[in-house]
């Protein structure tokens, strides 16, 4: 079971979940301190460790939009958040699926903060409201990915073939 | 069946007769880009290779472009440090498109791609940044990805799992009136398509209105073409191409890829240009898109004309124009940061910098300046820009707590003038 801890508006983009500001700072480790800069008290809180790992953050259309930056992936991966959104902008969820951070896709879902979420299957399941919504899957080619471990052993292999 | 652009390209570069939307390919590379963000590309390569008993090694050295744009000179010594290990990377694998922050070779890597001939029609171009889109212009599938994706392409060659993405097609007829630039025509169509109303699609800019335009407004529409979430935009190329390249020095033949009669398209959009008015995005999402005459009178703090989007020669010659002998209201500031290096001595000689300088502008180095909001020109709190860049999210010019409104430089040098938003006369051109 998983807490909603916020809730977001459509086209929310990687400025806002990794602002422009902070991008000398690259490595996965480093990022998580400034997850959503800007959004002041959750980024303190998040800092502060007080949501668990697999706490949920919803988000509306075109989640992730704009700029290319993978620090907005990793730095929600290093605090373990669920991301369930209507949909993403393309590079986010690429992004996303390369440094195996699981996102979402939940067209129809309703949560407020504090609702209780449990995921079963190609469901989310809002347990503090009783309603069941369905999951659109990744499409098999993303899955690939997802099935390796990520990007990074993905390619590993493929390198492997290519000079053995 | 006939195929779009995207699918002649996608097909030929993974070796296949025919693609249809859909199909997973793994297309090879032509060109790929990196600037600041090689820092990360470069960690996610060596982890790439850990445990394999091979030396870490890119695929083609030729074929990897490297342009220091987002924070030069160095803001910071992370940053000065990251550009270090890159520069030392370069050189250990032989990277030769690699531009340094120098002004004999150095801008903002979009308009280094164009300026040196790096593009052709028909290639696969990827790069660390979602502008990317921009190098469409030439007639090429050029898309952003991110900097593990691109050790993945350093290593291998390939784009892996690339979906072949459904193409909308935007024939814009007609003329532009006077004061009406590409710049207002790409606003009016994000704002038709919405943010995300092109999202893992490509868009295809056909008409009359396109085939005039020179190869700078080209850049402008495909350069934004991902704020309406398009994978690329993408313009056929044609003899502008072929001039285009010529005057960058590329010898080699050019071949366009065009789309076939009957290429299949998962949407039509027809425009006629002679219907536009001077377009402007408001805060703080950049398909809320109005005609200018329905925007109120706003008060500017900041005017910034540069960019990847809005920083070339003719966007400073028009900006000169409307400002020669004229001032830089009083209470605002005016920021110019040409695309690069060859724009800004170009303008030198024409006496541009000059008309800048005199009217109270200040003019700041070639690269992306404050458009991201990392290391020159922050807004202050409650503060309003309007600037010729492609994003206004919260944020962007540095201070959640700003404004910013996106317009043209004729747009943006009117403003200047007045203090608040203000359409440039008719007639400017
Ligand atoms: S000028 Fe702005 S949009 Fe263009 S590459 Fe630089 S940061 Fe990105």
């Amino acid at each position: 079971m998983s807490k909603v801890v916020y809730i977001f508006g459509d086209d929310i983009s990687t400025d806002a979940i990794y602002p422009g500001r902070y991008m000398a700072t690259v490595l996965p480790t480093e990022t998580p301190q400034f997850c959503f800069a800007d959004y002041t008290e959750l980024n303190k809180k998040l800092v502060a460790k007080e949501y668990p790992e697999g706490s949920v953050i919803i988000g509306g259309n075109n989640f992730g939009c704009g700029s290319s930056r993978e620090q907005a992936a990793s730095t929600i991966l290093g605090h373990g958040l669920i991301v369930i959104a209507k949909n993403y902008a393309r590079i986010f969820l690429q992004n996303a699926i390369n440094l195996g951070l699981n996102l979402i896709t939940c067209p129809d879902i309703e949560a407020e903060t504090g609702d209780d979420i449990e995921l079963k299957g190609d469901k989310v399941i809002n347990k503090t409201k009783g309603k069941e919504f369905s999951t659109i899957p990744l499409p098999a080619a993303r899955m690939a990915i997802v099935e390796a471990g990520g990007l990074i052993p993905y390619t590993r292999k493929k390198v492997i073939q290519k000079y053995s | 069946m006939g195929m779009t652009i995207v699918e002649k390209i996608l097909a030929k570069a993974s070796g296949k007769a025919s693609v249809k939307p859909g199909d997973v390919l793994e297309p090879e590379v032509n060109v790929a880009m990196s600037h600041e963000n090689a820092a990360l590309v470069i960690n996610q390569f060596n982890e790439v290779f850990q445990g394999t008993n091979i030396a870490p090694k890119v695929w083609d050295p030729e074929r990897i472009a490297i342009i220091f744009d987002h924070r030069v000179p160095a803001e910071s010594s992370k940053t000065a440090t990251n550009q270090k290990k890159i520069r030392n990377f370069v050189k250990a694998n032989g990277i030769k498109k690699f531009h340094d922050i120098r002004s004999d070779e150095g801008g903002i890597c979009h308009q280094i791609l164009a300026e040196y001939g790096y593009i052709r029609p028909g290639y696969v171009v990827v790069g660390t940044d979602s502008h990317t889109t921009t190098h469409g212009a030439f007639g090429a599938f050029s898309f952003g990805i991110g900097a593990t994706e691109m050790a993945s392409v350093w290593s291998l060659g390939t784009v892996l799992n690339v979906e072949v993405p459904e193409t909308i097609k935007v024939v814009v007829n007609g003329k532009f009136k006077d004061n009406v630039y590409p710049k207002d025509l790409i606003l009016y169509i994000i704002g038709k398509l919405t943010a995300q109303g092109a999202n893992f699609k490509v868009i295809e800019f056909h008409g009359e209105a396109i085939r005039n335009m020179p190869m700078s407004g080209r850049l402008v529409l495909c350069n934004m073409s991902v704020e309406a979430g398009a994978t690329s935009g993408i313009v056929p190329g044609d003899e502008e191409t072929a001039r285009y390249l010529k005057e960058a020095g590329v010898k080699d033949k050019i071949e366009n890829v065009l789309p076939d009669a009957d290429a299949k398209y998962c949407r039509i959009v027809e425009i006629d240009a002679n219907e536009l008015e001077p377009q402007i995005a408001l805060p703080h999402t950049v398909d809320n898109v109005k005609p200018i005459s329905k925007v109120d009178k706003v008060k500017i703090d900041q005017i910034v004309i540069g960019s990847c989007t809005n920083g070339r020669l003719d966007d400073l010659e028009i900006a000169a124009s409307i400002l020669k002998g004229k001032k830089v209201a009083e209470d605002t500031r005016m920021l110019i940061f040409p695309a690069s290096w060859n724009i800004y001595k170009k303008a030198l000689k024409q006496g541009l910098l000059e008309i800048f300088s005199d009217s109270g502008a200040i003019i700041m180095n070639p690269g992306c300046g404050c458009c991201l909001g990392v290391h020159q020109g922050a807004l202050g709190d409650g503060e309003t820009a309007l600037s010729t860049t492609n994003r206004n999210f919260k944020g962007r010019m540095g201070n959640p707590k700003g404004d910013v409104y996106l317009c043209s430089p004729a747009t943006a040098a009117a403003s200047a003038v007045t203090g608040y938003i203000t359409s440039p006369e008719k007639g400017v051109k």
